[in-house]
């Protein structure tokens, strides 16, 4: 069952991106120019989700001692904002704005076969990949 | 080129990830931070349960699409950047950044963010800026 619902979480996000135009780095790139065509529907999704994950996670963890089908709820437990974080983040940001893909949206995008995603998304992996090789292992719980 | 706002389409789309952000906690335990759960799958690890819980996920991720153009009849709408140099170097650097700053727009700026982290609060703000100075530099200063 563990694995029905993780392949049905992966579908519900992937047509909530669609859905919400997150999946368009056109929109994205729009939201993030303030100063040009500023397009705010960004701010929307980020507050549906946010709208609907807080008190989902709060009763969750609140009422239940374990998820369904595992044995405990995996979360992260860093609390420093160390330089890695905030620097990982600006290297991310500007990647994202320079292309309007984060990663759940490129993979999303990925079977509509445009060829900047075709480009973006094996260099997006080879990044990830090489972050990971240099990363100690001691942020490992904090992946998200 | 600007894109139509979208609050409705937006706010809905959101809350169907919210949903599938609290699907997973609920069932696997797992955050759904796209990065994380994509990079144990570039990696060899040890957790066949946590690969497992990804894999299928970003399956469900990769199927959201087809899905979408079989039940409307169309690809998803998208507008993607063409400058394939630009889209392989943002790449790189979202796939980098996202993984070595512990999460993407995802782990961070919905899951953690809903948990109350500080950590994400601090990653999100962080990119949110270099993103938005990103696009400003890029359209705004250079002119692409």
């Amino acid at each position: 069952m563990r694995q029905v619902f993780a392949l049905l979480s992966g579908l519900i996000f992937g047509l909530g991106l669609v859905l919400s135009g997150m999946a368009n780095p056109a929109k994205v790139l729009n939201f993030l120019d303030l100063a040009g065509s500023w397009d705010p529907s960004l701010a929307f999704v980020m507050g549906g989700a946010i709208a609907v994950t807080a008190p989902g996670f709060a009763l969750l963890t609140r009422r239940r001692e374990r998820p369904l089908h595992a044995a405990r709820f995996h979360l992260p437990t860093a609390r420093d904002l160390d330089p890695r974080l905030l620097g990982g983040a600006a290297v991310f940001g500007v990647g994202w704005g320079l292309g309007g893909f984060c990663p759940g949206p490129a993979l999303t995008a990925l079977p509509v076969a445009a060829t900047g995603t075709l480009v973006f998304v094996p260099t997006m992996l080879a990044g990830m990949w090489l972050a990971r090789r240099t990363a100690t292992p001691r942020r490992r719980s904090a992946a998200a | 080129m600007p894109t139509e706002f979208t609050p409705w389409a937006s706010l809905l789309g959101g809350m169907m990830i919210g949903a599938s952000a609290v699907l997973l906690m609920a069932t696997a335990g797992r955050i759904a931070g796209i990065s994380g759960l994509t990079v144990r799958l570039l990696t060899r690890g040890d957790d066949g349960e946590a690969r497992g819980v990804s894999a299928l996920f970003v399956l469900g991720l990769l199927l959201a699409a087809p899905l979408w153009r079989l039940t409307t009849g169309d690809w998803p709408v998208q507008s993607v950047p063409d400058n394939l140099g630009l889209m392989a170097v943002a790449g790189l650097l979202v796939g980098f950044g996202a993984v070595y700053g512990s999460g993407c727009t995802s782990g961070h700026g919905v899951c953690g963010i809903s948990r109350g982290s500080p950590r994400s609060l601090a990653a999100t703000l962080t990119f949110m800026a270099t993103a938005v100075v990103t696009v400003f530099v890029v359209r705004h200063l250079i002119g692409l």
